[in-house]
């Protein structure tokens, strides 16, 4: 056997290995093992039932941290036999903005510079409906509602042909089977071709870091709904996703003081929604463009 | 294994020549590249701050959700496209050096494209995710999503227009015979792929409904003939360029022959842009909103009337420049239509037709866009790269064009001899 002498170099080598691999070590094992695997996951649809439980424990860990709560996330499939509408009384609304402060809140909304609505309401003259161009987005008045205007809110209209699915490059977007369009907030490439093809700016952008105070989040969420959002992603009204699947009202449905806001099942023709189709004077935002909106909006009979 | 250790030599020597070659150069030459390096290097910083915050960085917002960076990814694809369509006219008019003609062209698309798809990279918020578009590795929403033939359609051009060059001039560089059988396929293949992308990339925007101002059918044909003007324009310089600090011999005639083609292209261009105009003010519907918002100005916003405008005067300027055979023969007033139309084209086609997309946006709020400094540095650091790409690449292409660089076994040969 050879006699081993250790020289100054092979232990200056080793010495200096050994500290990148004891320095590196805990960067791959943490932040960077979590990056590679942020980086590899794959689309919703192609996980197995484990890869979701995975992804969700990461998660929640992951929310943990950083707001200081234990979070539920849900990844519950869309109910048998359900394809959800919305009716909105336009005679009704007097343009508070509680509803979009409520999804603001239950949908975990940044909100600071900027904050970001799914939720819009738009002023117009009265005398006006359809040439949206002479509305006023940003009205601020100590008291609503105004002489000589309506109210016109508009949020994602989960249209049943929506444009936004057809032209997203990545499959990053899809309609759910009870009618609802979701996003996968992880595969999204951030290229905002579905907010360019959106006829009623349903797509609100990341354009930063979301921020959320610790105290105002809401840690009961979907995976494909109200969980935190992260930057340069597009993101949008999901009828509250993770409140219909489970049997409650949208949150803005639950916040209107005037019970302008309807929400049912389609396919039940007991349902409110089924009710206002048959009896009131219904129409749907820019007909004429043909994607079938299930967003219902009415008159009094 | 002989064989593989012999071609492996080859390559070695080729590429340690290349880099000889690229290295030494003028002072001009070196300023020049020095240069443009310095603006990548900006351009980058810039990035890189854009990459850490998010888009929030530039003057992007949900009213105009694509600016600057799509304006010039658009121009590019159109630069791109009437570089190869170029190869036609040369047949047509045979033009003489018509081998180098192709080469350049070619190489001039592959810069374009390249530039293109890095403007579209910059404007994706994941650019982690990049991945996600891509053919059987990501999930591709083909052929639903006009983006995704985009990338199809991008990509296959710039292999097309990567693998046509570098056939030619290996076998130049080996004083070979290029078989065309061979490769006149895929250089005719290229000629209706440029008419593809420019096609593709007009679709990505007419498709839209909700944006009356693109979902207009003249859109495509509008975005041919606009790249039939500044395409050829900027390869009227280049060429000029070119002819002053190679041998390559370029008659005038040639040049005078492309300005009568940019002439034809402008008058179809504007003839298209009237059309439209007549359509919008005519009928004077709410959807000719965004079109009042380019040449008047709506609810008293108006930043982009002057640039219009100037975009207008400038191509009809350029119009007469180049019908009119005084001017066009002209070197000094033949490059200033040049300018003219590169400049007024892009205006044109670039920020003043994707911005008033998106103003009013759907819901009628008037959001207008203007992008700030860091955009403008990205584009720069792209345009540059852009550029630096076809002076690195011409750098080479050229000597093995004329017989100057060639395999070591050759170079005591016949050095008069020219590949064709």
């Amino acid at each position: 056997m050879q006699n081993k002498r250790y020289t100054r170099r092979e232990f200056i080598r080793n010495l200096s290995l050994t500290t990148l691999a004891g320095l590196s070590l805990p960067l791959l094992s943490s932040c960077a093992k979590e990056e590679v695997e942020d980086f590899l996951q794959k689309h919703f649809h192609e996980m197995t039932e484990e890869e979701k439980k995975r992804v969700i424990a990461k998660l929640e860990q992951r929310y943990l941290q950083k707001y200081g709560r234990k979070f539920q996330i849900s990844t519950k499939e869309a109910l048998p036999d359900t394809l959800w509408g919305y009716g909105l009384e336009l005679s009704r609304c007097i343009g508070c903005r509680r509803c979009v402060y409520a999804c603001v809140k239950e949908n975990n909304h940044s909100r600071h510079d900027p904050q970001l609505h799914w939720i819009r309401v738009l002023r117009l003259k009265r005398g006006n409906l359809i040439n949206l161009e002479n509305s006023e987005h940003y009205y601020d008045p100590d008291l609503v509602p105004e002489k000589g205007f309506i109210y016109l809110p508009v949020q994602c209209q989960q249209c049943q042909n929506p444009p936004c699915v057809k032209v997203c490059p990545v499959h990053a977007t899809w309609q759910e089977p009870d009618g609802i369009i979701a996003v996968d907030y992880n595969w999204c490439v951030g290229c905002r071709y579905c907010i360019a093809a959106c006829p009623y700016k349903g797509r609100v952008f990341n354009w930063t870091e979301p921020n959320i105070p610790k105290e105002e989040i809401n840690p009961s969420v979907h995976y494909l709904g109200n969980r935190p959002r992260m930057k340069c992603a597009v993101e949008k009204c999901t009828f509250c996703i993770q409140r219909v699947r489970s049997g409650r009202y949208p949150a803005c449905v639950e916040a209107c003081p005037t019970g302008t806001r309807k929400f049912g099942n389609l396919l039940d023709p007991n349902s409110e929604i089924r009710y206002i189709i048959d009896r009131k004077r219904v129409f749907r935002l820019k007909e004429d463009l043909n994607t079938e909106p299930k967003f219902y909006y009415f008159f009094e009979a | 294994m002989e064989k593989f250790q012999e071609i492996l030599n080859d390559s070695w020597d080729f590429y340690r020549r290349t880099l000889i070659l690229v290295a030494k150069g003028s002072k001009l030459y070196y300023a020049w590249c020095l240069s443009l390096l310095a603006i990548i290097i900006v351009g980058f910083i810039f990035y890189l701050k854009q990459h850490e915050v998010g888009l929030i960085a530039t003057n992007m917002n949900d009213q105009v959700s694509w600016g600057l960076y799509i304006a010039n990814f658009t121009y590019l694809v159109g630069a791109a496209a009437a570089a190869v369509l170029l190869v036609v006219p040369s047949y047509v008019y045979q033009f003489k050096p018509i081998k180098e003609i192709v080469v350049l062209g070619e190489l001039f698309a592959a810069s374009s494209v390249m530039m293109a798809v890095l403007f579209v990279m910059v404007d994706l918020g994941r650019l982690d995710r990049f991945w996600h578009m891509l053919p059987f590795i990501g999930s591709m929403n083909f052929p639903q999503s006009l983006l995704a033939w985009d990338v199809i359609a991008l990509n296959g051009y710039l292999i097309l227009n990567i693998f046509i060059p570098v056939y030619l001039l290996v076998n130049f560089y080996y004083r070979k015979k290029p078989n065309w059988k061979f490769i006149l396929p895929f250089i005719l293949l290229s000629i209706p792929w440029a008419v593809g992308i420019h096609t593709v990339t007009a679709f990505l925007y007419n498709g839209l409904p909700a944006r009356p101002f693109w979902n207009a059918s003249i859109l495509a044909p509008r975005f041919l003939a606009s790249a039939f003007c500044s395409g050829p324009a900027i390869i009227i310089i280049i060429f000029q360029i070119i002819r002053k600090v190679s041998d390559i011999k370029l008659e005038n005639e040639a040049l005078f022959k492309i300005a009568e083609l940019i002439a034809y292209a402008m008058f179809l261009n504007l003839f298209l842009l009237g059309s439209e105009l007549y359509k919008e003010y005519y009928s004077h519907s709410i959807h000719m909103a965004p079109v009042e918002y380019l040449f008047e100005g709506l609810h008293g916003h108006n930043l982009l009337v002057p640039w219009i405008w100037a975009a207008m005067a400038m191509n009809v300027m350029a119009f007469f420049i180049f019908m009119i055979p005084q001017t066009r023969k002209r070197l000094s007033i033949l490059n200033l239509g040049c300018l003219l139309v590169i400049v007024g084209v892009w205006i044109e086609k670039g920020p003043g037709f994707v911005i008033p997309g998106f103003i009013p946006d759907p819901l009628g709020e008037i959001h207008e866009y203007i992008p700030n400094l860091l955009e403008l540095m990205v584009s720069f650091g792209i345009w540059a790269l852009g550029l630096l790409v076809f002076t690195l690449l011409m750098k080479v292409a050229i000597p093995i064009e004329t017989g100057k660089f060639t395999h070591t076994d050759y170079e005591k040969g016949v050095t008069a001899f020219r590949p064709h």
